[in-house]
Formats: structure tokens, C-alpha cells, sequence
């Protein structure tokens, strides 16, 4: 048995002795198994109207009940959760890809290279995503959502290649780079193969934080109109929709968006915790 | 480092000023304001609507070089054009910036000095249960979106209202007409009405800066130096205190700098839902709108926030930090 | 002088939790100390001797268990709570830590933290403080005391702050000093400089010291008695010369047998200790170091001996050994017990320098740096003179020995040579080809005869790849076929002394030493011709570094290899070069066929540099005349005008007249052959005169 297998389960091992983060785990892929596949066994689709029952409080039939104009509550929900899991999942892959290639470039090649990335960087972060997002938000309506996710990772990715360059300035220097530069390998080949793997730990995480800022710069973006736009349903489309009448009778319409988002981006965010600690322990002081 | 302050700077203005105009070629592409025009009933003539734009410097017929020309001049003489329903852009940024200021500021300093004082406390009685209960809290909160806690709060002031019988806080606006502003009841009232948002600013501002702060300590607390002042004598809270705390704030300066500079680009959930008329709403409405002046200065305006931001944190972790202060 | 123990460590066990189970890290450790008295605590890693010294002063994290006592002048230290113990820290007990920079707070002046010091136990005012701080400052040699009061400890030099750390130990008289490898962050000359400075506040204060350390020659010349650790427990203590002399632990036996000494002829022998200290987590019964033990017997592996006196030696001596005894009657040396091998001269080595093929060639190479500074946006304020002038030859066969102390260069220079590529000016020449001449192709070719090993065992290998792949690499860059790249894997493994079953693993699961071997290994894959050797073994354990010293002897003699070994270890050079290079602020000051210049040095710096380095020897170190050098190296970015050495040479401060001091000022020195010189022996002082600082180089009778 080799050690790479050995220290796969070690880090499994304590990821499991935290009982949050495996929570947080089981409710996240809980959510993917209800919005995806939830629909194939549930009775009502979330673009079919039953007319005969309007404005309906949770029951039998309609598990979270129905709106104004008929439509099924639950699978309505499950549909925008569809969407902003794949938005927070694949944009957080795009955002944490971009940053790990531009921000290892910058710290490894300096000279113009670096100082292109960090003004690429710098322009971005003075730029106002939000903003821009915004305005162009009509110009992917009817259009597939990948561009708005490609939006959204675009503005994501900045402070992590920060990171990842100050982390690539200092492994620079290590001798086991200086070794594989002295034999005589390619830059982009000491990149992929001893500097970024080296962060993996480090990526693993940034990635799954990347996961809740993306689910939720979505909601933002989407309560407003911008973002995911009609006829597509998202977390933000529905907590937009039927946050007015939280206070009253009907206020399940908004809760169950509402509750079932925090408790994604929790559950998110406790697996990522629970990552940090499982891949580095010696990152906290005075471990138990 | 007078010297390399000002490049700094310099720096930075060029990068503002490339924000801005993208912000603006931007809008101007993508925003259409004729059909704010064309959609009123009745319809206005096509040589109304073209000259009603003009005046406003909205005419998508002009060439947006043309336009972009003329909104930059009105910048340098500070005039930053009109808004698409009228009134100066001036004015109505001057009023929202003192309402988002006076809705922000209370909450977000509360908020950073208990996270503060909340994450040095858990990191010296690190696994305590206190340390555990506030972890846990922090990290709840901080899962909660800004719209969901603040509709939450503005829904539980309904009911304690109701629970006591009378308005005890106010959900809706800054304030209730009629008040005299400086009067007893007038202070009153706009303190009634400030408790429902400010209490979303200070618990997510308790949750973000409690688990920095106490993040940034534990990095700290197993420093040698910590340990030398220990072997001096130091009692270990009176160590912490003195040596961890004081060099963990210097990662913090950095934080605390962009929150103060960025305080108004926070406030667009917590507007919305309280109904306050301060930058946030209007950031929002001026893109709903289709108002590409009001949309433009915006982004200026967020644009040398984050350059304020930007250089405060450097001036920061300058002074807090003297081995940058005199390298 | 009273007859009571200021310090009486009896029992003293310390156990860390951890995920893989209980560390014993010290294990019913008992020692004393009188007042007054310097007692030398040896050890490598995992002996336990750190550990033991915060378990004493009470600062172990709160997650050790310790049981046994502690006594400090009659009480009971453990158990006390924080707020007593913090009255005696700093007053009865104060420490000195190993790493200044890290050891010191960055917000704070380094005045405000020994001003702090004294007002924690004194009751003073705050001027009050600050005076006696500048005082303290004065008092352990630091220039300008009042102004460098109010910098930060970044400000400082190494040196510096390590003479604040023991201003601020000292502050309030304390009784008992435990200074925790106090030198071994720092330079030969400045460790002198240091060692110096611990001697003058104990004569002030008086107090008793505990040197901890894993530097035999240090102990040898500071302590008056001796406690060797291993495995977290004492296995022999004693008087320094019972210890040094009559060591009757084949721990110890072996321990002073495989170090390098610089009095020794070239190319002893040194008798290496097989194997690592072992893990402390589950322990087997019966003596810790038995598997390395040549003289084992059954008995040490079912009983772990006790710590007991000798029966001839005068009272103190222990030791813990089954076989004690048989050592005392023999007078067992280290050669009796410890296999030694001789390498024997090679072919090549009989042909005169002269006429073998020249490896590497190096004429007047300059390099400069830009210095930057401000950390947010970098502007050039000068220039750094990292290497400003130097030429050397290696010759097939031979390891020529690259010294200096850090800012001197030879960093730099080795990485000129392994860039292959112009310098800011002079030549490289690699087996003849010219590196500024060379084309892109070329270089990925000469890259095969020219490898480097590293320093850092730890970070010279990536730890996320196992060795198969990393001794793999080269082959594949080069375009070596799979099934030779699996042939020479195995190979590699065997010539270093590893087996290749364990080519599945990760780097973390070798020892320092394997691991070295196994950077070794790479650097052998493509069969180079020059070895470059940054430091190899100065991050080792000392138990261990023989075995990688006799076995790059081996190599070299066994594969035809050159070498450029860089150290800053002048003992190691001694045993394994042929000739020595001497650096000093970008120059070479000396070089030369190492016999001669380590008997008759000829240059000043040299002879402050071989004067410093500690010999394990008590006798020799009590009777021997140091050269102490004044203050710090100049920074490279701001050298000396003439000769660089002139602000700390000792000739110049003392023996020169006027007229002979402007020439050092004005005048630049070029490498001559000095008065009396043997060879090719040169030196670049206008007054050099060889000087036999060794007095005995040869072997004392024991």
C-alpha cells in the first residue's frame, strides 16, 4: 500500500471526526438528489398550474404549498435550487482555475508577466462587478445562464490569485523547485507539475468558499432582476417574487426559498470548514 | 515614501479613471433609455423623445464617443448630468450618500468593535465553551444572505410591535414625517427607526470580523514572541493582550479599511427591504431605470471607493506595521 | 559557594498527545545544577532537550502531561499556577531562545522590551526602565546604545538581537540561565562573538547556566559539566572532561568519534552511527539505542539501563549502559567500537593537479543585484555587490571547498554557476564550454554532467511526489527510455544505501539522513561529472551527518566525481575537501591546498574564522587565545572602500602603523602568495603572514 493511499484516508479519517462538516456533506448532496432527481418522482411540475388550488398553505399534495397563481410551491423551489447549485459548482471550478493559472504565472515568471496579471487584478477589483453584471444582465436573457456564470467567476477570482501568487513567490524559492529547474525542466512543467499541486490543499478550500459567494452573489444579483432572468427560476428569482408576504399568512412562500438557501450555504460552508481542517491540520494552534 | 505614496496613488487614479469610462461605455451600450420614453402612454413623437434625450445626453443616435465626450466634460466641472426623471445627479447623490451614511455607520462600528473584541476573546479561551457557542454563531450568521436576515428582522419588529401593542421599532423608512429632525421625539423616532437595520450591519459585522479576528490571533498566539514575553514574566493574559493582540490587528487594519470605504456599496439589501432612499436603492433603480448618467457616476463613485480603500489599507498596515513603515 | 542544587530536576516525564498516539518526549529525566555552575545539555532531535527546559520554567502547552519535580531553590515548581510562576520568570529563571528574529516582538522597540523586562519585576518608573534598558545594551556590547534603543528588532542584525535577547535575561539578576541553542541560528564569528557575551553575564550576574545544545565543540569550551540526552533521557553525565575524554556510553563514544575536527589531518576516518534516532511514540522496552548499537547485547533489548555511576571515575559520572564497565576496563575508543572506514586515494588523485582536466572554471566573475526596497511597490535605491571578483579552478577528482559566512557570496555564486548563464562579468566555464556562450540546447545538455544537492533535506524533495518519481524526474526530462529509468532507479537506490522496495513512498516517511541520500541519488541519475553541494548536511542530526560525509567520499571515489562543496562547517570541510576557498563580502580572500591554509593561514579573516570555530576538545578550548571579531559584516550593498575586511580585521585595529592602514583603506589587495606559503597558497592582504592558529593539529594522546 503506497502512502498516497494511506494519506487519503487519513484525511477522510479526520474529516469524518468532524460530525458538522459530514452533516453539512450529507445535506449538500441531499439537495442535489432532491432538485434533480426530485422532480422525476414528485407529482407536480414546476411550470404546471393547479387551478384548483391558489394560494395554498403546505399539504399533502403541494408540500410547500402553492402561489397566487397555482404553481407548486416544492418544485418550484427544487428548480431554482438546480440552478444555484450549478451556478455556485461550476463557477467556483471556472473562478479557482483562472485564479490558480494567473496568480501561479505572476508569482513564478515576474518581470512583465507579474505586473500584467496584478494590473489585470487590480483593474478588476476597482471595477464595479455588481454594476456591470447588472447592465448586462438583458443581454443574457434568453440566453443560456453560462454566460452569467462565467460573469460571476470573472469578478470572483481576483484575491484568490493574490494569494496563490505570494504562495508561488515563496515555493519559488524551494529547493526542490530550484532542483527541477537545475535538470532542466520547463517552466510550465515545474507550474503544473510541483507548484500547483503543492496548494492543493489550499485550492480545495478556496473552491468550496467560491461555492457559497457564488450561490449568493446569484441570489443578489437575481432579487434585483438582474441575473437569472424569467422564465428561468433561481433561489434569488423566488425569494424576490414572494418576499413581501413574509409577514403575512402566506409568508411559506418565502420561507421555504428562504430557509433552504441558508441551509445550503451552511452546509456548504461546513464541509469547507471541515476540508481545512482535514487537509491541514497544523493550520489551527493548540489542535485537540 | 512620500515618493511612493503618490505613484501609488497615481497608479490608482489611472486605474478609476479606466473604470469609469468602461462603466460608462458600458451603460451606454447596454441600457435603453428610449424606451422609458417610448413606453408612456400616450407615446411621445419620435422628435420629442430624440430632443428630450438629447437634453439628458441620452440619445442613442449620437455616437457614444460623442456622448462620452460630453458626460466627461460635465465631470471636470463637476456637474455630473441629469437624471432621467429629472432633478440634478448632484443633488440626489449628495442627499442618498448622507442617508446610507447615517443608516450605516452606527451599526457597521458596533459590529467591527464586538467581532473584535469577540474573536480575541475566543482565541484566548480557545475550545471554551464560549469560544465554541460564538464560532458556531458567527458561522450561522455568516451563512445567512443579507436579504433573508434583514426581511427576517424587519418581520420579527412587526411582531414585537404587535406583541407589545404599540410601534416600538419601525420596519419601514428613516425616519416619520412631520418630526421636527432635531426635536426629542424626532431623535426618538429616528433612533426607532435605525434599530431594525443597524442590528443586521452589527450581527453580520460581529460574524465577519470575529472570525477574522480570532483566526488572525490563533496564527499569532503560538508565535516565539509571545512565548518570550511569557519568560520574561508576563502573565499569559497579559502577554496575549499586549504582544498577540496588538501584532494579529495588523492583517486586520486591512479589512477594517475596505469596510469603512465600502459601507455604502453594503447597504442595496438592507435599503431595499427598510425602504430607506440612499445610494444602495439607487444604484439599483438607476439600472432599472435605464438612467445612464445616474448609472455612470455610480460606478465612478464605487470606483474611488475602492481606491480610498484601497490606499487606507496601505497607510494602515503602514502604521501598524513597522517593519514595512522602515524596510 | 553553597553545597545545595539551585535547580533539582528528579523524574521529570512529559507526554504530548498526538493523532498517531502518546509522545514520551522526556522520559523520568533527573539532573541537578549548582549555583554558578554552566551545565551543558547535549542532545539531537527528539532527545527531549527542549522539552525539558519549558517543562521547567512552565511553558509547555497546556495539552503536555508532566509528572515527577522540579525544585528551584527548594520548591516545588511544577504545579504552580501561571500567576506564581510569572515571578519567577525573568528573575530566578530566564531563557534565551534560539531564533531572535522570531523571538522578538516586530510592533515593539527592542528598549521598550527589555525596559519591559525590568518594570514586570522592578518597581521602577518607566524612565527608570529605559535606562537600565540602554545599559544592559551597553553592557552586552552593542554600539550606540542609547539610539539603538528605540529601533525594531528587524533593524537589527542576527548577531544584535541575540545580544538584546541576553540583555533582556538578564535584566533582573536571575539565578539560572537556560540558554536554548542560543548560537545555532548564527554565524562561526558571531557565535564566538555570542559565546563570549553569555560568558561575560554570567560573570556579572553570577548565575548558574544551562546550555542546551547539539554542538559538541561549544560544550566543550563553555560548560563545566556535561548531560548527554537520547530518546528523552540522560545516558551519560558527568565533569566536561570525564565526558569528553572518557566517554563510557556508546551514544557518546560514537557521538564524539563521528564529528568532523578541524585539528584533524585530512581524510581521517570518522566512525558514523548507523541508523536515526528513533520515534518516541511507543517506545520498544529496553534501551532506546539499541538498534544502532554495535555493541548490543540481548539483555539491552528487554532492560533499559539505568543511569549509574562508574566505578573508577571520581564522583559525578554516570552512565546508562549494560556494558559500561567493559568500556571503562578497555578505555574503550570510538574506533574500537564503531567500524571506520578508510576511503583510499583514487587514481586520479596520484596525478599533480596540474595536468588533470579542468571541471569548472571561474575568472573574475562579478554579480550584482539591484536592491529594492518598500514592500508594496519596489524602487531601486542601489546596488547589491553580491560576488565582485573572483576566479577558481576545479580539477577532475577533486572537492574544493566553497567557505564564507552568510552575505559573503557563495550562495550566489553556485547559483551563477547552475543558471548557466552570463554574469554581470567575468567567465564560467562548465568541462570547457563557456556558460555566456552557450545555446539553449547546449545548456539542457551540460545540465546532465552538472547536479546539484541541496541543503534542506525537508524542501529539497516535493512532498507530494514518491521517490520513484522524483529520482524518475531527470531520466524523463532528458529522454531516457522507461525500462532504463526503471533499471537506474533501482540502482541509484542501492549506491546510497537505501532499498529499493521503499521506492513507493513519500519523502515524509524517511529520516533526515535518507532523505539527503535520496537528493543524493537524483543528483547521481545522469551520471554527472560536477557535483554541486549547497550545505549538505548542516541540516542534519550530527549522529548522522558521518554516514553522508563517508558516503559522498565514496562516491567521488567510486564514480570519478568533482566537487564544489559550499559550508559554512569549516570541520566538514576540513574532512572532505582537497582544496579551500575563503569568502568574505563577495571575494575570495585565501585559497588553497587546505593543509595549508588550515595549518598556516595567511589571512586575517581566515585566521578569526578557523580561531572561532569550537573544537570538541575541553582542554584545547580552555587554553586556546581566540581572535574575536569587532561587530557585523558590512552590507553588501555598501562595502568598504579597499580591503573589505579592514572595519573588523584584528591586524588592523592592533599591529598596523598609520602608513600601513591608509594602504587597507586606499588600496584594494590582490591574491598573492604569502611570505612561507606551500603551493599554490594565496592570500589577498597586503600584511599576510601565516599564523597557526590550530596550535596542535596533531591528535592529543588520549
Amino acid at each position: 500500500m503506497t502512502s498516497r493511499q494511506s494519506r487519503s484516508r487519513l484525511v477522510v479519517r479526520r474529516f469524518i471526526r468532524r460530525r458538522l462538516a459530514v452533516l453539512g456533506l450529507f445535506i449538500v448532496v441531499m439537495f442535489f438528489a432532491f432538485a434533480y432527481l426530485g422532480p422525476a418522482f414528485y407529482k407536480w411540475k414546476f411550470d404546471k398550474l393547479d387551478f384548483t388550488s391558489l394560494l395554498e398553505g403546505p399539504s399533502g399534495n403541494h408540500w410547500f404549498g402553492t402561489t397566487q397563481n397555482g404553481f407548486d410551491m416544492f418544485a418550484l423551489t427544487m428548480r431554482g435550487l438546480q440552478k444555484s447549485l450549478i451556478i455556485g459548482l461550476v463557477g467556483a471550478v471556472i473562478s479557482t482555475a483562472i485564479a490558480a493559472v494567473a496568480g501561479a504565472a505572476a508569482g513564478y515568471f515576474s518581470g512583465w508577466t507579474d505586473r500584467a496579471v496584478i494590473t489585470l487584478i487590480d483593474l478588476l477589483l476597482v471595477l464595479p462587478g455588481f454594476l456591470i453584471i447588472a447592465i448586462l444582465s438583458p443581454v443574457f436573457e434568453g440566453h443560456t445562464w453560462l454566460v452569467f456564470v462565467l460573469l460571476l467567476a470573472a469578478f470572483q477570482w481576483m484575491i484568490t490569485a493574490r494569494v496563490i501568487r505570494s504562495m508561488t513567490l515563496s515555493m519559488k524559492e524551494r529547493e526542490f523547485v530550484h532542483a527541477a529547474r537545475f535538470m532542466g525542466v520547463s517552466d510550465w512543467k515545474i507550474i503544473l507539475r510541483h507548484i500547483l499541486p503543492n496548494m492543493s490543499s489550499f485550492l480545495i478550500i478556496d473552491a468550496t468558499i467560491n461555492v457559497s459567494s457564488l450561490i449568493l452573489a446569484e441570489v443578489g444579483l437575481s432579487f434585483f432582476g438582474f441575473g437569472v432572468q424569467p422564465p428561468d427560476i433561481s433561489l434569488g428569482t423566488l425569494i424576490n417574487d414572494h418576499w413581501q408576504s413574509a409577514s403575512t399568512a402566506n409568508g411559506y412562500q418565502f420561507y421555504f426559498p428562504a430557509v433552504l438557501l441558508v441551509l445550503l450555504v451552511l452546509s456548504v460552508n461546513l464541509v469547507g470548514d471541515g476540508l481545512r481542517d482535514a487537509l491541514d491540520p497544523n493550520a489551527k494552534v493548540g489542535e485537540q | 515614501m512620500g515618493k511612493f505614496l503618490v505613484q501609488r496613488f497615481a497608479y490608482l487614479v489611472v486605474l478609476v479613471v479606466i473604470a469609469t469610462s468602461s462603466t460608462y461605455f458600458l451603460a451606454a451600450a447596454a441600457l435603453n433609455p428610449r424606451s422609458n420614453f417610448e413606453g408612456r402612454n400616450p407615446p411621445p413623437s419620435p422628435e420629442v423623445v430624440d430632443s428630450l434625450l438629447d437634453s439628458l445626453n441620452l440619445n442613442d443616435k449620437t455616437p457614444i464617443t460623442e456622448r462620452f465626450e460630453r458626460w466627461v466634460r460635465g465631470v471636470t466641472a463637476w456637474n455630473l448630468g441629469d437624471a432621467i426623471d429629472g432633478g440634478s445627479i448632484n443633488d440626489e447623490m449628495r442627499r442618498r450618500m448622507g442617508v446610507s451614511l447615517r443608516l450605516l455607520l452606527i451599526g457597521s462600528i458596533l459590529g467591527s468593535l464586538a467581532g473584535v473584541a469577540a474573536g480575541a476573546y475566543g482565541a484566548v479561551r480557545q475550545y471554551g465553551f464560549s469560544d465554541h457557542a460564538m464560532t458556531f454563531v458567527s458561522f450561522c450568521l455568516l451563512s445567512i444572505p443579507t436579504v433573508v436576515l434583514s426581511v427576517f428582522l424587519a418581520n420579527s419588529g412587526a411582531s414585537l410591535n404587535n406583541a407589545v401593542g404599540q410601534r416600538v421599532v419601525y420596519n419601514t423608512g428613516e425616519y416619520t414625517p412631520g418630526l421636527a429632525e432635531w426635536s426629542g421625539a424626532g431623535i426618538t423616532d429616528r433612533l426607532q427607526h435605525l434599530v431594525l437595520p443597524s442590528l443586521v450591519l452589527i450581527l453580520q459585522g460581529f460574524a465577519f470580523y470575529s472570525r477574522y479576528q480570532r483566526n488572525s490571533m490563533l496564527d499569532v498566539l503560538g508565535s516565539d514572541f509571545v512565548r518570550t514575553a511569557q519568560a520574561k514574566g508576563l502573565r499569559r493574559s497579559r502577554a496575549l493582550i499586549k504582544h498577540a493582540l496588538r501584532t494579529a490587528l495588523i492583517p486586520m487594519g486591512t479589512f477594517f479599511a475596505y469596510e469603512f470605504a465600502l459601507i455604502f456599496i453594503g447597504s442595496i439589501f438592507v435599503e431595499k427591504i427598510f425602504s430607506w432612499h440612499g445610494m444602495g436603492e439607487w444604484f439599483v433603480q438607476s439600472i432599472q431605470k435605464n438612467d445612464v448618467n445616474a448609472t455612470a457616476a455610480i460606478g465612478m463613485f464605487v470606483a474611488i471607493l475602492v481606491l480610498i480603500a484601497g490606499f487606507l489599507s496601505d497607510v494602515v498596515t503602514v502604521t501598524l506595521d513597522p517593519r514595512i513603515r522602515r524596510s | 559557594m553553597s553545597t545545595e542544587p539551585l535547580l533539582e530536576v528528579r523524574d521529570l516525564s512529559v507526554t504530548f498527545p498526538s493523532e498517531a498516539g502518546p509522545v514520551a518526549a522526556v522520559r523520568k529525566l533527573s539532573y541537578h545544577v549548582m549555583p554558578g555552575e554552566v551545565l551543558g545539555i547535549v542532545g539531537e532531535s527528539g532527545s527531549g532537550k527542549s522539552v525539558s527546559s519549558l517543562a521547567v520554567i512552565g511553558l509547555l502547552p497546556p495539552r503536555a502531561m508532566i509528572t515527577g519535580s522540579v525544585r528551584f531553590k527548594g520548591s516545588e515548581l511544577l504545579g504552580r499556577s501561571d500567576k506564581d510562576m510569572s515571578t519567577i520568570r525573568g528573575r530566578g529563571i530566564s531563557m534565551i531562545f534560539q531564533d531572535p528574529l522570531s523571538a522578538m516582538t516586530p510592533v515593539y522597540t527592542v528598549g521598550d522590551q527589555i525596559a519591559e523586562a525590568v518594570r514586570i519585576h522592578q518597581q521602577v518608573s518607566d524612565q527608570a526602565a529605559m535606562k537600565r534598558a540602554v545599559e544592559l545594551l551597553d553592557l552586552v556590547g552593542i554600539p550606540n546604545p542609547g539610539q539603538r534603543a528605540s529601533a525594531f528588532p528587524h533593524e537589527f542584525s542576527g548577531g544584535m538581537r541575540q545580544r538584546a535577547m541576553i540583555a533582556m535575561a538578564i535584566a533582573n539578576d536571575p539565578d539560572l540561565i537556560i540558554a536554548d541553542e542560543p548560537t545555532t541560528a548564527l554565524d562561526v564569528t558571531i557565535q564566538a562573538q555570542i559565546l563570549e557575551v553569555l560568558r561575560k553575564a554570567q560573570e556579572t550576574t553570577g548565575a548558574a547556566i544551562i546550555m542546551i545544545t547539539h554542538d559538541l565543540g561549544v560544550i566543550g569550551g563553555a560548560a563545566n559539566r556535561v548531560a548527554v540526552m537520547y530518546a528523552g533521557k540522560l545516558v551519560e553525565t558527568g565533569a566536561v572532561d570525564d565526558v569528553f575524554y572518557r566517554p563510557r556510553m556508546p551514544y557518546t563514544l560514537g557521538l564524539l568519534g563521528s564529528i568532523p575536527r578541524l585539528d584533524s589531518a585530512e581524510h581521517m576516518p570518522l566512525t558514523p552511527i548507523e541508523g536515526a534516532p528513533p520515534s518516541l511514540i511507543h517506545l520498544p522496552p529496553g534501551c532506546p539505542f539499541t538498534p544502532r548499537c554495535p555493541m548490543r547485547i540481548e539483555k539491552c533489548e528487554q532492560v533499559e539501563p539505568e543511569l549509574l555511576p562508574l566505578h573508577s571515575s571520581g564522583s559525578g559520572h554516570l552512565a546508562a549502559c549494560h556494558r559500561s564497565g567493559e568500556i571503562e576496563e578497555g578505555n574503550l575508543q570510538s574506533t574500537d567500537v564503531f567500524p571506520a572506514n578508510l576511503i583510499a586515494s583514487t587514481a586520479v588523485e596520484m596525478i599533480p593537479r596540474e595536468q588533470r582536466p579542468t571541471m569548472l572554471e571561474i575568472r573574475d566573475l562579478v554579480k550584482h543585484y539591484p536592491l529594492v526596497k518598500g514592500a508594496i511597490l519596489h524602487r531601486r535605491v542601489g546596488t547589491v555587490f553580491a560576488v565582485d571578483g573572483i576566479s577558481l579552478d576545479i580539477r577532475e577528482g577533486e572537492t574544493l571547498g566553497l567557505v564564507g559566512e552568510s552575505g559573503c557570496g557563495k550562495t550566489t555564486t553556485i547559483m551563477e554557476i547552475l543558471n548557466l548563464t552570463r554574469p554581470t562579468a567575468g567567465s564560467i566555464a562548465v568541462l570547457g564550454k563557456a556558460t555566456a556562450q552557450m545555446t539553449d540546447r547546449e545548456r539542457f545538455a551540460v545540465r546532465r554532467e552538472l547536479s546539484v544537492v541541496f541543503q534542506d533535506p525537508m524542501a529539497s524533495l516535493d512532498p507530494r511526489m514518491p521517490i520513484s518519481d522524483i529520482l524518475d524526474e531527470p531520466m524523463r526530462t532528458h529522454g531516457i527510455s522507461i525500462p532504463e529509468r526503471l533499471r537506474r532507479t533501482e540502482e541509484l537506490l542501492q549506491i546510497v544505501g537505501l532499498s529499493p522496495e521503499h521506492a513507493n513512498r513519500y519523502p515524509q516517511e524517511f529520516s533526515g539522513g535518507q532523505r539527503q541520500r535520496i537528493g543524493i541519488a537524483r543528483a547521481l541519475a545522469l551520471q554527472p561529472k560536477l557535483l554541486v553541494l549547497d550545505e549538505p548536511v548542516s541540516a542534519l542530526d550530527v549522529s548522522i551527518r558521518a554516514g553522508v560525509i563517508n558516503l559522498l567520499e565514496k562516491l567521488r571515489a567510486d564514480l570519478d566525481l568533482s566537487y564544489l562543496f559550499v559550508a559554512h562547517d569549516l570541520s566538514v570541510v576540513r574532512h572532505i575537501a582537497h582544496r579551500v576557498a575563503v569568502m568574505y563580502l563577495g571575494k575570495i580572500v585565501e585559497i588553497g591546498n587546505i593543509d595549508a591554509v588550515f595549518k598556516l593561514p595567511a589571512h586575517p579573516y581566515t585566521q578569526a574564522l578557523l580561531s572561532a570555530v569550537p573544537l570538541p576538545d575541553p582542554r584545547k578550548e580552555r587554553a586556546r587565545r581566540r581572535i574575536i571579531l569587532e561587530g557585523d559584516m558590512p552590507s553588501p550593498a555598501n562595502p568598504p572602500s579597499g580591503c573589505r575586511f579592514r572595519t573588523r580585521c584584528q591586524k588592523f585595529a592592533g599591529e598596523l602603523n598609520d602608513n600601513e592602514r591608509q594602504r587597507c583603506i586606499d588600496e584594494q589587495p590582490l591574491l598573492r602568495s604569502p611570505e612561507n606559503s606551500v603551493g599554490d597558497h594565496l592570500a589577498a592582504c597586503h600584511y599576510a603572514e601565516g599564523n597557526a592558529v590550530l596550535e596542535d593539529i596533531v591528535e592529543l594522546e588520549r
